[in-house]
């Protein structure tokens, strides 16, 4: 099964590689990963997606949860949360796939976000389904370009990651 | 006051107790070899002859006393020839210390001279480790690597130190604790669990205990001890785990897994409780993991969560260090109206005494030749079963854990997990250096002993009369012993062809050698060799190169598929 887990980190050097080598290491795969500062300038928001049964993302937290250098570790699949990614698109865009384009973006409420004599650029924010979705519909010839940030995920209601 | 990185890096280990330091010099680490010269007073460094055989030498005088082992290299060659100590460290989970001399901080990744990423090819053997970019942080970083190499699940941590940062002077004092938030050890472990182990315990028919290196690493030998003999259950201790509970007490039925004893595999496969202590399920322990323990409820008692249905799913899992979580056992079962099954556990024994009466671990003797496991029964005879033995990995090394019977913990010091060759001698080094009255003697075989034999001339500069015994079969015997049973006896580079005379060799060292060929002298020549108190003896005992370690569990069956001989 699919889970997204996420982690504060501490902002030193090397933290991400210690994550990456845990997975490497253990032979467990990471199949989306995302680090960004937060609001805390001493840690960082690491959030990856990685599948398995029960028994492996009950090994994968422990083994991150003894790095030294991740403070706080969540599963959220585990419970309710919320997932987006961001996705940018770069499309063939002539004749009448222009007109064609942009009514499919309308309807997955994405938003052309920039335009050149024969492309367009587009983003589409969801989960990872409704990226899938999205890009299943559109005539994989025209498409030039694929960008996709990774999940994002936090947790529903008054629930929060902190330390 | 105000110091060098260097002489803080002094100054720290001796505030912080520490005596011994195994090291090599080299640039990157000079200004800290300035500083013992001109700083240490207490601190004693002892220079080595190849960076490994300092690592495995504070490793061994870690295993033998609970204290951190220290070790100091330079960058480069020095770093890459310590990546093997620190494996091996923490394959077993030992406290040690690294501390590497790195090239100037505006130099890192110019690929200069000497320069490895230490910290990158150390990251997945080490519990930690840590680059220091400033001096102002260097006082803290190292008691940092002092409080997460020895609490916890120990383990080996690395400071590198860039030659500008020991170069760079700042105000020192020592920092008397250190806090970690992203670093929390538990203390106890969960009373309701805890509970819940003691009455799958007193409702157990065939119950064993099942205990491992932690028993050891935490110090929980008396803990274990009582509780063991308090219900009465036969227990078997992993090779990481011997001495912990006395191997000459009647309840201790041996050691387990692929070169375990008969009694010992066959009460795992057909026990009901197994009560798994510091001991974490490996490989070389299970068997194939299917056929594991079939009819058993499992109880698991480890500090490291990760350590907890890794290899086997258990039924009562307990986090905590081991004497504590034995400790609360103890005080529950004092308040405790229940007792055990005494008619089951009774007809369990009339069981186990079954399968110890074919005893496993006989061998065919002989006048001809010398047969190793009776150099073993010998040296423990002759040492009086209160020696340090010291290992290197291959057939000796199990022959010296089956046939050497512990009565306590830190007494056998071997490369379990890792199973690093050439540990021995350093080994024995580094527990003499810690007990130099004690009898330390290092079982050896002739492949192992050659790959850190140049430690011979550490010895002599320092003093350390070891005992090596080394059952000379010509053959590395392990890989033999596999090559005739699963290679259709084609024994590919397993024959080791131009062997030095090793006492020629040992006397140019200048220590004392001797060979033995005829088993009838073997017993003068070894006795002769332990009088010689303060002479380092190298024995090179010509063995029977035909002899195999039995029973075996052959990789992939299960615990109850042993060969026995």
């Amino acid at each position: 099964m699919r889970h997204i887990i996420s982690m504060l980190m501490e902002n030193e050097s090397g933290a991400l590689s210690r994550v990456a080598g845990l997975f490497s290491a253990r032979g467990y795969n990471i199949q989306e990963l995302t680090v960004a500062p937060t609001e805390d300038e001493t840690v960082s928001r690491l959030t990856l997606v990685t599948e398995g049964n029960e028994q492996q993302i009950e090994q994968i937290v422990k083994h991150l949860n003894r790095l030294v250098d991740v403070v706080k570790v969540v599963d959220l699949t585990n419970g309710e949360h919320i997932e987006r990614e961001l996705l940018l698109i770069k499309l063939m865009a002539t004749g009448a796939h222009r007109e064609e384009l942009k009514r499919l973006a309308d309807i997955f409420r994405a938003q052309i976000v920039d335009v050149s004599a024969t492309t367009y650029t587009i983003q589409l924010v969801g989960n990872k389904s409704k990226s899938d979705a999205f890009i299943n519909a559109l005539d994989a010839s025209l498409i030039l370009e694929t960008v996709r940030s990774g999940a994002l995920g936090i947790m529903r209601g008054e629930k929060r990651l902190q330390i | 006051m105000e110091l060098t990185g260097a002489q803080i890096v002094v100054k720290f280990l001796e505030d912080e107790g520490v005596e011994h330091l195994w090291g090599y010099p080299g640039g990157a680490v000079l200004p800290i070899y300035d500083a013992l010269d001109t700083t240490a007073t207490k601190l004693q460094h002892i220079l080595v002859r190849h960076e490994q055989a300092a690592t495995h030498a504070a490793d061994a005088y870690s295993r033998a006393t609970g204290k951190p082992g220290l070790v100091l290299v330079t960058s480069g060659p020095g770093a890459t020839n310590a990546i093997t100590g620190l494996a091996t460290a923490y394959m077993d989970s030992i406290p040690l210390i690294v501390i590497t001399g790195q090239v100037p901080t505006n130099m890192i990744g110019l690929d200069a001279f000497q320069e490895v990423d230490t910290v990158g090819i150390s990251r997945p053997i080490v519990k930690h480790n840590f680059l220091v970019r400033d001096v102002a942080d260097l006082a803290e970083t190292l008691k940092k690597a002092f409080h997460i190499a020895l609490t916890g699940r120990p383990g080996p941590v690395l400071i590198d130190i860039p030659k500008d940062v020991q170069n760079a002077k700042t105000e020192y004092t020592y920092p008397e604790s250190v806090n970690i938030r992203s670093y929390n050890v538990v203390t106890k472990g969960h009373s309701g669990q805890i509970r819940k182990a003691i009455d799958l315990m007193m409702n157990a028919e065939r119950p064993v205990f099942y205990t491992g290196g932690g028993v050891v690493l935490g110090d929980a030998s008396a803990q274990l001890t009582e509780l063991v003999r308090t219900m009465g259950y036969p227990i078997t201790q992993t090779l990481m785990g011997l001495g912990a509970f006395p191997a000459s007490d009647a309840q201790s039925i041996g050691m387990l897994g692929m070169h375990g004893t008969y009694e010992a595999n066959l009460a795992m496969h057909h026990c009901d409780v197994l009560i798994a202590i510091g001991a974490r399920f490996d490989d070389r322990v299970t068997g194939k993991i299917e056929k594991f323990c079939p009819t058993a409820k499992i109880i698991h008692v480890d500090i490291d969560p990760a350590s907890i249905s890794k290899n086997v799913k258990v039924d009562v899992p307990i986090v905590g260090p081991v004497a504590q979580v034995l400790e609360d056992m103890l005080d529950m079962l004092r308040h405790e109206k229940r007792k055990p099954n005494s008619e089951a556990i009774a007809a369990w024994w009339k069981q186990i005494d079954e399968w110890r009466s074919i005893k496993c671990l006989t061998y065919q003797p002989s006048t001809k030749v010398i047969k190793p496991q009776s150099v073993i029964e010998l040296l423990h005879e002759i040492t009086k079963g209160d020696a340090y033995i010291t290992s290197d990995v291959g057939q000796h090394q199990m022959w010296a854990a089956q046939y050497y019977p512990f009565d306590k913990p830190r007494r056998w010091i071997n490369s379990g997990g890792l199973g690093t060759m050439g540990v021995g001698l350093p080994y024995a080094m580094g527990v003499k250096m810690a007990f130099p009255d004690a009898e330390v003697a290092c079982v050896t075989g002739e492949g192992s002993i050659q790959m850190n034999i140049q430690e011979l001339s550490t010895c002599l500069q320092y003093g350390l009369p070891v005992k090596i015994i080394c059952l000379n079969n010509r053959f590395l015997g392990m890989v033999r012993q596999w090559q005739e049973f699963f290679y259709d006896r084609r024994y590919s580079m397993s024959y080791m062809d131009s062997l030095p005379d090793f006492v020629k060799l040992v006397e140019a060292y200048g220590h004392v050698g001797m060979k033995v060929t005829d088993p009838a002298e073997l017993e003068t020549k070894m006795r002769e060799a332990f009088a010689m108190k303060d002479r380092l003896v190298f024995m090179d005992i010509q063995t029977d190169h035909t002899e195999n370690v039995y029973p075996m569990i052959p990789a992939g069956a299960g615990q109850n598929e042993m060969i026995l001989v």
